[in-house]
């Protein structure tokens, strides 16, 4: 499947990726509304994360990994691996905010809502025509979204 | 302004805020590698210093919502004929500092003519067809080296010709066209990769400047001119044998009659390595080179070069275009030279003194045209290339120099720009906000080799298609056929003095 | 992705699963993963679906419904292929014949079995414990029978401060009942927290109106002339008036029926690496299983519900002939009382005084936040989270991994937190940015 790859010897920190994600996770599809309004109401919040550690940085999120961790400590259900799109699915409705995700997955990809018992993690933009929003917008190229 | 100096106020930038669109996303602060913007932590908003602003853009154009602009600070001084407002900063600065005004990249004084935008291309009208360029061959190829007078054959047993002449190694290049010169550590390492892997690309040369080769560079040699300067900064063996042509650098453009000039500042690691100087030591090119007072001393030096790479190589002389660039030239053709470089005053570069910049040496256009006519008066005009370099800003300046007499042209700052430079003219301070004038970890991160090589070939792409539809629009097929063909320019509002020196008619003539 | 080594003119392959718990659907992930054709067959004895079953809770407090609990879609075993069984319980298995019996009289073969019958309530010897008005809590029908006896009841006691008596004793008191926990260590949550981290955790409970009794615990049930609970006398002299008691002391391994066919049993049914027992083609995992810990590198009964999953899916994968051994498993468990989250993962309580061991810890009162940290050969192999729990998952990478930690950059660990850029180069790239593929695949 193809994935979304972060190449830390190019990003450059902007964190434009997470404006990006949150855009394309708004309701509004507005950046100045989805980060003025839905961001701080609604607690609207990125699935990936801008690593930053001297003058390294990266883009991190969820991997989708081929056996993922989260889906195994999932007691819900809410997680689960899609065998068709290779996807890690995530259903919000079912999400009981108990934090065995959070917990299990060695990459820190699983963040929790700020505001309610849910978790944010990427679903990959499955839905946006152009693929994942960071790697349209990240401006440097340090995200590619490719099968490897 | 509050616990500032009293010229603090005078700067040159206004950073302005739509209120409406900045979401105080703080990209601007990232951005920003002079600190111009920061987050105001009493007003919980991204706020910002003007006089801290370089005008570099960098934040207008990562801006995710378009809310900054850089303007001109709007504040005149009262208007005076002479005292131009740069004039008069620089006499705050220098009363504040006491030192050598330091620049980078482009003049912001002077009324020199710009030669180029005087000169007019000529167009085939009936009498001769144009020739077009998507339907017919078109030869941009060029070939930089020495060329034998003449031609001379034996016959094999079956008859058949075989040439006897022996020819001396020529530079190849599918474009006219070759990044100049521009040090590893003046510009990072991620801009050398990317250079290196343009030119492969495209079949042309970029220049490694005079800062040595990075070893992993090596295997771009093909397309790669070995630069030696004063400070015979990565100069061994190794080096000299790397490329597909030495350049003994004899002096530059924007600042002749210097040397180059690395601040300590940009030396980090991999360039301390790749120049063999010690970690953040100021790396100062020495203004002559000490081996070379005369012509006689520049022979032993070009020929010491050819003995080192086994006459494998063109060697070429680069030198600033000065008051006797012809005669230099033609002393530095009958040295042994392969290729003469001629860089034009308006050259870019990292680190000069402003009054030298903006004082010293003669416009590309003029030094090009007398310096071809020299040779060509002298009948030494095919033992040695001339590419003419320094203010090459599009397809048109490069039809127009080598109808004026070049073979081909460098261009560095045009490069420069295709990855992002805005000539903000602060490369010396080692922050340059775009990645380019930087070794800075996260600065040059900025510039993805993959995404600079792509614009860099672009780039080249396009110019190519323009010197095409251009000779084609002449009747020309070849490139070969516009070098130092004057008969295609015409000159407008110049002299008869300067039309004289370029060797062109007035338009309607 | 390995395929099976059967040959294709051979019948499909049919496993069958003994249980219907998430180590059964981690097995049916797992077989899938390898074999699209073969048959499964599951069995259990529930009369639900799989189901999440901590959620028991959630739905004893009321907080989630009953048609939040499946664990996986409607149509997930016909999409799996899957013939579900379901309230049929496994009478006798034959390993000779490859069969397994029901109590609905039916004989299933099969080529691979693999039992994953999870675990049963523990029910200690305590006078008056067998009878009306006793409770466990570890199954749907449990919990149903909870939410309905507390529209009756007023009072519960909760025997065991473990994870499963707090959630009991939360979800009873959200639904209005009167809850005294009683644990007979010195502390709650002993097992998998230490006693700051359990300290916090109780401090919560008790603000809230449950009542928390450590270090003592029941003597013996007092039932009035009905024969109906009277209270709890404890230990310690007091007694609990009570009409309900909930026993919450553990999980032990659901082996019998393994044990009744021969198969090798200690605490747990002995697997190997493969997760197969020591009879042929006859696999167990999840709560029953004595598996490989990662850690102490020793096979332990470790019941918690991602190694139950991740001991599935393994022993799925192996059943379809893919031969990669089980990783081994890794204590953790994440549970909030009351809005107050806590994470606890692999070694927490590390023998005292033992030099091999070092601990940072850290605790704030205030804002009810706690940070342990276990080291054994500059090496994480613990940690505990209360109340900040947003890098639990970077923590749990330094021990899944086995990430050394020189000076350095375990100083940062501690001081900083953990970082991504602490990884080794290799593991970083490798996980992150691995290289393109060069020759299509």
């Amino acid at each position: 499947m193809k994935r979304v790859y972060p190449n830390k010897d190019y990003c450059i920190g902007c964190h434009i990726c997470e404006l990006a994600c949150i855009t394309a996770h708004s309701k509004s599809k507005d950046l100045i509304l989805a980060y003025t309004v839905e961001r701080t109401g609604e607690g609207l919040s990125s699935c990936k994360r801008v690593h930053e550690g001297g003058p390294t940085c990266v883009a991190l999120s969820c991997r989708h990994c081929d056996e993922p961790a989260c889906v195994a400590a999932c007691i819900s259900g809410a997680l689960q691996k899609d065998p068709e799109s290779g996807r890690t699915t995530y259903d919000r409705e079912k999400c009981v905010g108990c934090w065995s995700c959070l917990m299990a997955c060695p990459f820190g990809a699983i963040a929790r809502h700020p505001l309610e018992n849910k978790i944010v993690k990427c679903d990959l933009c499955f839905d946006r025509p152009g693929g994942p929003a960071c790697v349209a917008a990240c401006p440097n190229q340090a995200l590619k979204q490719e099968e490897r | 302004m509050l616990f500032q100096p009293i010229n603090r106020n005078y700067h040159d930038f206004s950073i302005v805020r739509d209120k409406d669109a900045c979401i105080n996303c703080k990209v601007c602060i990232r951005q920003c590698a002079y600190e111009a913007h920061y987050w105001d932590e009493s007003r919980q908003k991204v706020m910002h210093d003007n006089a801290k602003c370089v005008g570099c853009h960098r934040c207008e154009a990562l801006c995710p919502t378009s809310a900054l602009l850089i303007q001109k600070k709007q504040s005149d001084f009262k208007d005076n004929a002479l005292w131009k407002p740069e004039f008069i900063k620089y006499i705050y600065k220098q009363a504040d500092t006491g030192g050598v005004l330091l620049t980078g990249m482009g003049s912001p004084v002077g009324n020199i003519p710009v030669y180029w935008d005087k000169l007019l291309l000529d167009a085939s009208q009936v009498t001769n067809p144009s020739i077009d360029p998507l339907r017919e061959p078109m030869e941009l190829k060029t070939f930089l080296g020495a060329k034998p007078v003449k031609l001379e054959f034996t016959k094999t047993k079956d008859g058949s010709p075989k040439l006897k002449t022996k020819l001396s190694p020529n530079i190849e290049l599918n474009y006219p066209l070759m990044f100049s010169a521009m040090s590893f550590g003046s510009i990072n390492f991620n801009l050398h990769v990317a250079m290196a892997r343009a030119a492969t690309e495209l079949g042309i040369c970029y220049n490694t400047g005079e800062g040595g080769l990075h070893k992993t560079l090596y295997q771009y040699g093909k397309n790669t001119i070995v630069q030696v300067a004063s400070g015979r900064f990565g100069v061994h063996r190794d080096f000299l044998n790397a490329g597909a042509g030495i350049e003994i650098k004899v002096g530059q453009g924007a600042k002749p009659g210097i040397g180059g000039h690395l601040p300590g500042e940009k030396i980090n690691e991999m360039v301390s390595v790749t120049r063999m100087v010690p970690l953040g030591s100021d790396a100062i090119s020495p203004a002559p080179h000490h081996d070379i007072y005369s012509i006689e001393d520049l022979h032993q030096l070009i020929f010491a070069l050819k003995e080192a790479s086994e006459y494998r190589v063109p060697v070429s002389v680069k030198i600033a275009a000065v008051h006797n660039v012809a005669a230099i030239a033609s002393g530095i053709v009958r040295a042994g030279a392969d290729i003469v470089a001629i860089d034009g005053m308006r050259g870019g570069t990292g680190a000069a003194p402003g009054m030298i910049r903006d004082n010293v040496g003669i416009p590309i256009e003029l030094a090009l045209a007398q310096v071809d006519q020299r040779l060509r008066d002298e009948g030494i005009r095919n033992r040695a290339s001339i590419v003419a370099a320094g203010g090459i800003r599009c397809s048109a300046d490069v039809v127009k120099a080598i109808a004026l007499g070049a073979d081909a042209v460098y261009f560095a700052t045009a490069a420069l720009l295709a990855v992002g430079c805005t000539l903000c003219g602060k490369c010396y301070t080692g922050k340059c906000p775009w990645g380019i004038a930087t070794n800075d970890a996260k600065l040059a991160k900025r510039q993805n080799p993959d995404v600079a090589a792509k614009k860099m070939v672009n780039l080249v792409h396009a110019w190519g298609h323009e010197i095409e539809e251009m000779l084609g629009g002449m009747g020309l097929n070849s490139i070969e056929s516009l070098r130092g063909n004057r008969d295609k320019l015409r000159a407008v509002g110049l002299s008869d003095t300067e039309m004289d020196i370029l060797g062109v008619k007035h338009a309607g003539r | 992705m390995p395929a099976t080594k059967r040959k294709a003119h051979e019948d499909a392959m049919t496993y069958v699963i003994i249980g219907n718990g998430v180590a059964s659907i981690g097995a049916i992930e797992g077989i899938r993963r390898h074999d699209q054709k073969g048959k499964i067959v599951v069995i259990g004895a529930e009369e639900a679906a799989a189901y999440g079953r901590p959620l028991i809770s959630y739905f004893l407090a009321g907080k989630i419904g009953a048609d939040q609990l499946a664990l996986r879609g409607d149509d997930y075993y016909v999409k799996n292929n899957v013939e579900l069984k379901l309230g049929t319980t496994v009478t006798s298995i034959d390993t000779a014949k490859k069969a397994v019996a029901t109590d609905k009289g039916e004989t299933i073969a099969f080529d691979r079995l693999l039992i994953a019958t999870g675990g049963i309530p523990f029910i200690p010897p305590i006078p008056g414990v067998q009878g009306a008005d006793i409770y466990s809590f570890t199954t749907l029908a449990h919990a149903q029978t909870l939410i309905e006896l507390s529209a009756k009841i007023k009072r519960a006691v909760v025997i065991g401060g473990g994870l499963i008596g707090l959630k009991a004793a939360e979800s009873l008191h959200d639904r209005g009942v009167a809850v005294t926990i009683v644990e007979l260590a010195p502390r709650i949550l002993s097992a998998g927290f230490d006693e700051k981290a359990g300290a916090l955790a109780a401090n919560r409970l008790k603000n809230v109106g449950i009542a928390v009794n450590c270090g003592v615990t029941a003597k013996e049930i007092q039932r009035d002339t009905k024969g109906r609970v009277k209270g709890v006398l404890l230990t310690d002299g007091r007694f609990l008036e009570t009409e309900v008691v909930v026993v919450a002391i553990g999980v032990v391994p659901h082996s019998a029926i393994a044990k009744e066919a021969g198969i090798k049993v200690e605490r747990g049914i002995m697997v190997d690496a493969k997760l197969m027992t020591s009879a042929k083609d006859v696999y167990a995992a999840g709560d029953v299983a004595q598996a490989l810990d990662q850690l102490s590198g020793e096979h332990r009964v470790v019941p918690i519900w991602p190694n139950a999953y991740n001991q599935g899916y393994a022993s799925g994968r192996n059943m379809a002939g893919a031969k990669e051994p089980y990783q081994g498993g890794l204590p953790m468990n994440s549970i909030s009382f009351y809005g107050l989250p806590t994470i606890s993962v692999g070694v927490v309580n590390p023998p005292e005084g033992d030099p091999n061991f070092e601990v940072h810890a850290l605790l704030d009162e205030a804002k009810e936040t706690y940070r342990k940290l276990v080291f054994r050969d500059e090496k994480l192999v613990g940690y505990v989270l209360v109340g900040d729990i947003d890098k639990a998952g970077m923590f749990t990478a330094f021990i899944k991994f086995e990430m050394a930690l020189a000076g350095e950059a375990k100083d940062k660990l501690i001081n900083a937190g953990p970082e991504v850029f602490l990884w080794p180069e290799k593991l970083f790239d490798e996980t992150w940015n691995p290289a393109p593929a060069k020759a299509a695949r």
